[in-house]
């Protein structure tokens, strides 16, 4: 829709009268060397492995690769887990941003800490600690064993945890920054028409963020995709109950590259795809 | 607790004297800011909470819909104490300064939210929002989002949300600051005809002395979080008792001791009137009473005379206002042809001239 238009400064300059168009100052000339070099050497290395990866993709046998049933089973588990986790995220993960945003109470600074530590906290580390917490072992884990007969770890529902479990942060931070955007006194308002608080979110707050809640679910959903290490620790790695798609690939590169290659095509189509979804957030954000 | 036998005041026909309306004070304690302001207004009251920026108005208003807690104080509605109920059981509706219109409604289920919180079914909260929106002259925008309604819409839309819940006390923050002087006229009067139509109390937050004379029939003016006056609108016009008040409806205003007819200020300069009046007074007048003249006049009857600087000059309409320092801190009005033959200029020396009967005194 708006393509030509958001697109680096390097472009030549647009015709006059064209809409739209931010002009950047000082646009091409006069960029010094030492900054252009490292620049472009930082461009290409983020680019250049894309198309490495595009220039070595088997096309001619790429559409036996894809239609294989172990690429559609770790496909389909990928994409219902990560939808999952989002799900996960989303129930748990909404009230909490709101708790961060809108609750004064003594210990909040840590609590955010604490909620965005997964954010940097290396997935296997994540993975490990979900099985001291959820494993048959674990502090909750063995009475969820003993008592209900639940296991978690190494079964699909372990995958969804786990990636939950990395994913939920970057929902929680994205949609806590957009509360604290929106304006608190539309929640006054409404508890003034006889809204109780809880009314006031779910008719007032929660309409008025639910872009920020889209783009926090996308993040979140994307992280979910990819999410490998807390996956391989906490789920395993067996086809068609934990094996996703960056574990098939890891997997795959060992002993048949050319699959890895078409399943890591495919991940970077939905990467891509998901790019595009949050164009319109970020990419003109700038 | 409640007064009964002791009040005085005649309410038509209530089962209980005095418990019909607005009964509060709000002592609201904030660190360095304390407000504690006392309001009282029978059923169809306007009262109107005057005063400057950060004087406690808008936190007045919040403390009556439950928006900030009292620290102290009392809050009874039609007999009931409010203090501990929260805002979403008051009976109070509320205009914000900037509406606050949810801007995923359209104007239609903005006014429906109410009835619908209240319990009212999503047909018959609607019906209802759609009379409002008629009542408000709005019809035709029910389906409008906040965002394509103009000012004025927007203000009227807001009141109809408001008044939809039925409420007995009714909160407008500064409901024309948002708009522009044009729209603000028209806004103005039919602002004036919804109240007058509303039968509860109405209390509004203003810092606009005119939107506080014409919409309101009470004027409570508060500074630094106190009621330092209150009054007939008339009432405050004519006898302001601070600086404020007196600077809003643009009187020269001191404070002085009378004898007879000579007002002293302070130790200093002395002010003659035509009141007979013995003790502390306050004297005032109008900016246009004042004359100028670059030369101790002569030939002038007026009785008072003062030397002074100018200050600073400003346009008002179509005259200018002087600044004066001096003898007597005073704002003088004068024509543009005026201020020229006189060669105004700050640092100016003039003689300001006041006749007695310009002057009023009243006692303090």
């Amino acid at each position: 829709m708006t393509s030509p238009h958001d697109e680096p400064a390097a472009v030549a300059a647009p015709p006059a009268g064209e809409p739209r168009r931010r002009v950047r100052p000082g646009s091409r000339r006069g960029v010094p060397l030492p900054l252009l070099v490292p620049a472009l050497l930082g461009l290409a290395f983020l680019v250049l492995p894309l198309i490495a990866l595009l220039i070595r993709t088997p096309w001619h046998s790429l559409p036996d690769q894809l239609t294989s049933p172990g690429v559609w089973q770790a496909l389909r588990l990928s994409l219902v887990c990560a939808t999952a986790a989002t799900a996960v995220s989303l129930v748990i993960g909404v009230p909490l941003a709101w708790l961060l945003a809108r609750v004064e109470f003594p210990g909040r600074g840590l609590v955010r800490a604490l909620v965005t530590l997964p954010l940097v906290l290396p997935p296997v580390v994540g993975g490990v600690a979900l099985l001291m917490a959820l494993g048959r072992n674990g502090v909750v884990g063995r009475y969820l064993d003993s008592w209900f007969g639940i296991t978690l770890p190494f079964t699909t529902v372990g995958v969804v945890l786990a990636e939950a479990f990395v994913a939920m942060p970057f929902l929680v931070i994205s949609v806590e920054g957009t509360l604290r955007a929106a304006d608190p006194r539309y929640e006054e308002a409404a508890t003034t028409l006889g809204a109780s608080r809880f009314t006031a979110f779910r008719r007032v707050t929660l309409p008025l963020i639910a872009p920020g809640i889209a783009a926090g679910a996308v993040l979140a959903w994307a992280r979910a995709l990819g999410e490998f290490g807390a996956t391989i620790t906490f789920a395993g790695n067996f086809p068609g109950r934990t094996q996703t798609m960056p574990l098939a690939v890891y997997l795959a590169l060992q002993s048949d590259p050319a699959a890895a290659i078409a399943l890591s095509l495919v991940l970077l189509v939905v990467s891509v795809a998901v790019l595009a979804g949050l164009r319109d957030r970020w990419m003109t954000a700038s | 607790m409640t007064d009964v036998g002791k009040t005085a005041r005649p309410t038509s026909g209530a089962p209980e004297p005095g418990a019909e309306g607005l009964d509060a004070r709000l002592v609201v304690d904030r660190g360095a800011f304390r407000l504690d302001v006392a309001l009282t207004a029978a059923p169809g009251d306007v009262v109107a909470l005057l005063g400057p920026n950060g004087a406690g108005k808008t936190t007045a208003l919040r403390a009556l819909a439950g928006l900030v807690p009292l620290t102290g104080g009392h809050l009874r509605l039609d007999g009931a104490a409010l203090e501990r109920t929260p805002p979403e059981s008051r009976p109070v509706g509320v205009v914000f300064q900037d509406y606050l219109l949810f801007p995923h409604l359209s104007a239609l289920d903005n006014v429906a939210f109410g009835p619908r919180c209240q319990g009212a079914g999503k047909a018959a909260a609607r019906a209802q929002a759609a009379e409002w929106l008629d009542r408000m002259g709005l019809a035709g925008h029910a389906a409008a989002k906040p965002r394509k309604l103009s000012g004025g819409q927007a203000q009227r839309v807001a009141l109809a949300r408001a008044l939809a819940t039925r409420p007995r006390l009714l909160l407008l923050d500064e409901p024309l600051a948002a708009l522009d002087a044009r729209t603000r006229l028209d806004v103005r009067a039919q602002l004036r005809r919804h109240l007058a139509d509303f039968q509860a109390v109405a209390v509004l937050v203003t810092h606009d002395p005119l939107d506080a004379m014409v919409l309101a029939d009470h004027l409570v003016v508060v500074e630094d979080g106190r009621t330092v006056q209150e009054g007939a609108p008339g009432d405050i016009a004519r006898r302001p008792r601070t600086d404020y008040i007196a600077h809003l409806v643009g009187l020269n205003l001191f404070k002085g001791r009378s004898e007879g007819r000579t007002v002293r200020v302070g130790d200093g300069p002395v002010v003659t009137t035509t009141e007979e009046l013995t003790g502390p007074v306050f004297v005032a007048f109008p900016p246009s009473a004042v004359t100028l003249h670059r030369e101790p006049p002569t030939a002038s009857s007026a009785r008072n005379l003062w030397r002074c600087e100018v200050a600073g000059l400003e346009t008002h309409g179509d005259r200018i206002r002087a600044d004066l320092t001096g003898e007597l801190p005073l704002a003088a009005d004068l024509t543009t042809v005026a201020a020229a033959e006189l060669d105004l200029h700050p640092g100016a020396t003039v003689w300001a001239a006041v006749k007695a009967v310009q002057t009023h005194a009243y006692p303090a």
